[in-house]
C-alpha cells in the first residue's frame, strides 16, 4: 500500500454518468489483487475524506477504475484530463480469495459493481477456472460487458427487461440454473442478501465485496465496519472493517442483520 | 532550537500529538509515519470492557469537515493492555492513554488497571457526543465534572487530562470545574454536534443520526475555547480541532495550548503528523524562534 499522486492517463464517458479512468500508478498495478480497492482524495481540500473505487483492471504500470458520478468527488474525477495528478493510496483490502483451478465459478456483478468483477473475471480465466458471468444492470446501458468476452459464458439481467432476463440477478441464476458452489460477486447490499441466501440455501459459498462509507481507509478509524456473527481477532466486537478484513467476505460469516439478533 | 515542551510532568519532544480517535494506537499509521518523529501518540478511547461502537454509516463529509458517529467502539482494556500498548513500547513518543466510560465505575475500572501500565499521560474523554449514557453527559455539567475528575485523581498515578465538550454555553466554567478537580492539564476540544440529512432518501446520513463535527470547519471555535480556557486556568493545556498544518499547529499553542493533537487531517494525509513536525521546525528557523515555548499562549 502507498500514498503518492498517480498521473491520468485518460478518462472516458463510457454510459451516462459512467467513467472509465486510466492512470499511472506502479506500485498499485503491480500490488493490486481482484476485489482490492484504491481511495482517492479531492484537490480541494474542504472535501476532505478519500473517495474508495474498485480496481477494475490493471495492465503493466496502468491500473483502470469505472466509477459512476455519485457526488463532488466522482464528478471532480470525472473532469480530469490527460497528464493531471491525483493523490492516491492503494492497494487496499484483502480482495476475493484464490479459487482452485476445477472449480466452476458463478462471476457475479451488479451496476457499479461490475466493474471489479472484470479484474477477477480475467485472473480466474487465467487460473483455469471455467466461468459463469452474470452481469446485472439498469437498462441497456450495457457498460462493460463486451470486455468479459472470452472469460466465460455471459448472461445479463436488466431491470427493465430491455436486454436479457427481465429481473435481477438473483432471479437469473435460479431460471438458468447456474452452479453457486463457488460465487464471487459485487453489486448493491439488496442484491448481495439476496446472493447469499440463495448460495447458501443451495450449499455454496458466496464471496461477496462491501462497501461503506469510510475516513481513514486504512483500518484505524472504525467508520467501515459491517456486523459479524462472531467476534473477531481485531475488533474484539463482531465488527470487522471493510477496508482492512474486507472488503471481500464470505457470506457465512456475515450478519445482516446488522447485530440486531 | 529547542521544540520540547512540558505537560504535567512529562517532556514530549515536540509539541505535535495525534487526537484520540483518529489515529488507533498508531499501528495501522506507522506503515505512513515514523512514530519516533512524535511528541506523542493518543490512543482511541478505551472502556473497561469491549464497546460494539454504533450502526453504520458511522462517517459523512461535510463542508471542510466530517461528522462521525463510532460511538466508541473498542475491544476493552485487557486487550488494549495486552496488544495496544506493548507495540507502542519500543516507540519513543509518549504515550497517551485516552479512557471512556458510561459511568464513574466503568472511568475508575480502567484507570486503575492503567496505573501500572506504560501509559505517561491518561486523557478522559467526558464529552463524547456519540455515545447514550456517559461522555458529554460528564462534560457538560460543571458538578459532575469536578466529582469526576476528583474520583479519578484520587486513584491515578498518572497525570490526567480531562477532555472536554465544545457543546456547552461556558467552557470556561467546565475548565474551572476540572481543574478544582484536580486535573494536571486540560484537552480541548472534543467534536461538536452535528446533523447531516439526505435530502433524496429524507433521512439522516449517519446510522446515529446525530454525530460529532470535526475538521478545518470547526477549528476558529477550537481557538477561540483554547484561548479563553488558558485565561482562567494554571494547568497545560492540548489544544485540537481541525489541525491540518504547521501553521494551524502555531496558531493553537499562540492561543495557549502547550501541545496540540491532530485528528481528521490524518484521514486527507497518512502522513500530515509527521510533515507539521518539520513545518513547525520550518517555522521556527524562518522567524529566529529559539525555543517553542515563547509562543505558547503568546498572544494577549
Amino acid at each position: 500500500m502507498e500514498y503518492k499522486k498517480a498521473h491520468v492517463v485518460s478518462v472516458n464517458e463510457i454510459a451516462p454518468s459512467i467513467y472509465d479512468m486510466l492512470l499511472k500508478a506502479p506500485t498499485i498495478s503491480a500490488q493490486a489483487k481482484p476485489g482490492q480497492f484504491i481511495c482517492l482524495y479531492s484537490n480541494d481540500s474542504a472535501h476532505l475524506l478519500p473517495r474508495p473505487i474498485s480496481i477494475c483492471e490493471v495492465f503493466g504500470e496502468h491500473v483502470r477504475l469505472v466509477f459512476r458520478i455519485a457526488g463532488y468527488g466522482t464528478r471532480e474525477l470525472s473532469a480530469k484530463k490527460t497528464g493531471d495528478e491525483v493523490t492516491v493510496l492503494g492497494p487496499i483490502g484483502n480482495g476475493y480469495p484464490e479459487i482452485p483451478k476445477d472449480k466452476t465459478v458463478t462471476v457475479v456483478g451488479g451496476g457499479i459493481g461490475i466493474p471489479p468483477m472484470l479484474y477477477l473475471a480475467r485472473k480466474l480465466y487465467e487460473n483455469g477456472n471455467e466461468l459463469n458471468i452474470v452481469l446485472g444492470y439498469r437498462d441497456a446501458g450495457l457498460f462493460l460487458k463486451d470486455a468479459f468476452a472470452g472469460y466465460g459464458k455471459i448472461f445479463v439481467a436488466t431491470d427493465d427487461g430491455s436486454v436479457g432476463f427481465h429481473g435481477n440477478v438473483v432471479g437469473l441464476i435460479e431460471a438458468e440454473k447456474l452452479p453457486v458452489e463457488t460465487v464471487c460477486a459485487c453489486g448493491p447490499m439488496p442484491m448481495l442478501k439476496g446472493l447469499s441466501a440463495y448460495t447458501e440455501a443451495n450449499g455454496g459459498t458466496a464471496f461477496i465485496s462491501l462497501e461503506e462509507r469510510m475516513a481513514c481507509g486504512i483500518g484505524a478509524c472504525l467508520g467501515c465496519i459491517t456486523k459479524t456473527k462472531e467476534t473477531d481477532g481485531h475488533s474484539h466486537v463482531r465488527n470487522a472493517r471493510i477496508c482492512t478484513e474486507g472488503p471481500v467476505f464470505d457470506s457465512k460469516v456475515l450478519d445482516f442483520t446488522g447485530g440486531k439478533r | 532550537m529547542n521544540t520540547s515542551v512540558n505537560l504535567a510532568g512529562v517532556t514530549l519532544k515536540n509539541p505535535v500529538l495525534t487526537a484520540s480517535g483518529t489515529f488507533g494506537s498508531g499501528m495501522e499509521f506507522s506503515r505512513f509515519v515514523d512514530l519516533n518523529k512524535l511528541g506523542g501518540v493518543v490512543t482511541k478511547g478505551v472502556s473497561v470492557v469491549p464497546w460494539e461502537g454504533n450502526a453504520t454509516p458511522r462517517v459523512a463529509e461535510t463542508a471542510s469537515g466530517m461528522l462521525n458517529a463510532i460511538g466508541l467502539q473498542n475491544p476493552g482494556i485487557d486487550v488494549f493492555l495486552s496488544r495496544d500498548l506493548p507495540f507502542l513500547k519500543p516507540f519513543n513518543t509518549a504515550k497517551i492513554v485516552n479512557v471512556c466510560g458510561h459511568t464513574e465505575e466503568e472511568y475508575l475500572g480502567a484507570v486503575e488497571r492503567l496505573n501500572d501500565s506504560i501509559a505517561d499521560i491518561l486523557e478522559i474523554n467526558i464529552s463524547c457526543p456519540n455515545v447514550k449514557a456517559g461522555g458529554i453527559t460528564f462534560g457538560t455539567d460543571p458538578v459532575m465534572v469536578e466529582k469526576i475528575t476528583k474520583a479519578i485523581k484520587n486513584i491515578s498515578r498518572k497525570p490526567v487530562f480531562m477532555k472536554l465538550s465544545p457543546n456547552v454555553t461556558d467552557i470556561t466554567e467546565i475548565a474551572r470545574a476540572a481543574e478544582a478537580g484536580g486535573a494536571d492539564g486540560i484537552s480541548l476540544i472534543n467534536t461538536l454536534m452535528g446533523m447531516k440529512i439526505d435530502i433524496q432518501r429524507r433521512k439522516c446520513l449517519l446510522a446515529n443520526k446525530t454525530g460529532g463535527l470535526s475538521g478545518p470547519a470547526i477549528k476558529p471555535v477550537a481557538v477561540r475555547m483554547v484561548y479563553q480556557v488558558s485565561k482562567c486556568v494554571s494547568v497545560p493545556l492540548i489544544g485540537m480541532g481541525g489541525i491540518a498544518s504547521a501553521e494551524d499547529a502555531i496558531e493553537f499553542m499562540m492561543a495557549g495550548a502547550t501541545a496540540v493533537s491532530v485528528g481528521t487531517a490524518n484521514f486527507r494525509n497518512p502522513r500530515v503528523t509527521e510533515e507539521i513536525v518539520s513545518g513547525i521546525e520550518t517555522f521556527m528557523r524562518e522567524n529566529h524562534i529559539d525555543d517553542i515555548r515563547e509562543i505558547i499562549g503568546c498572544v494577549e
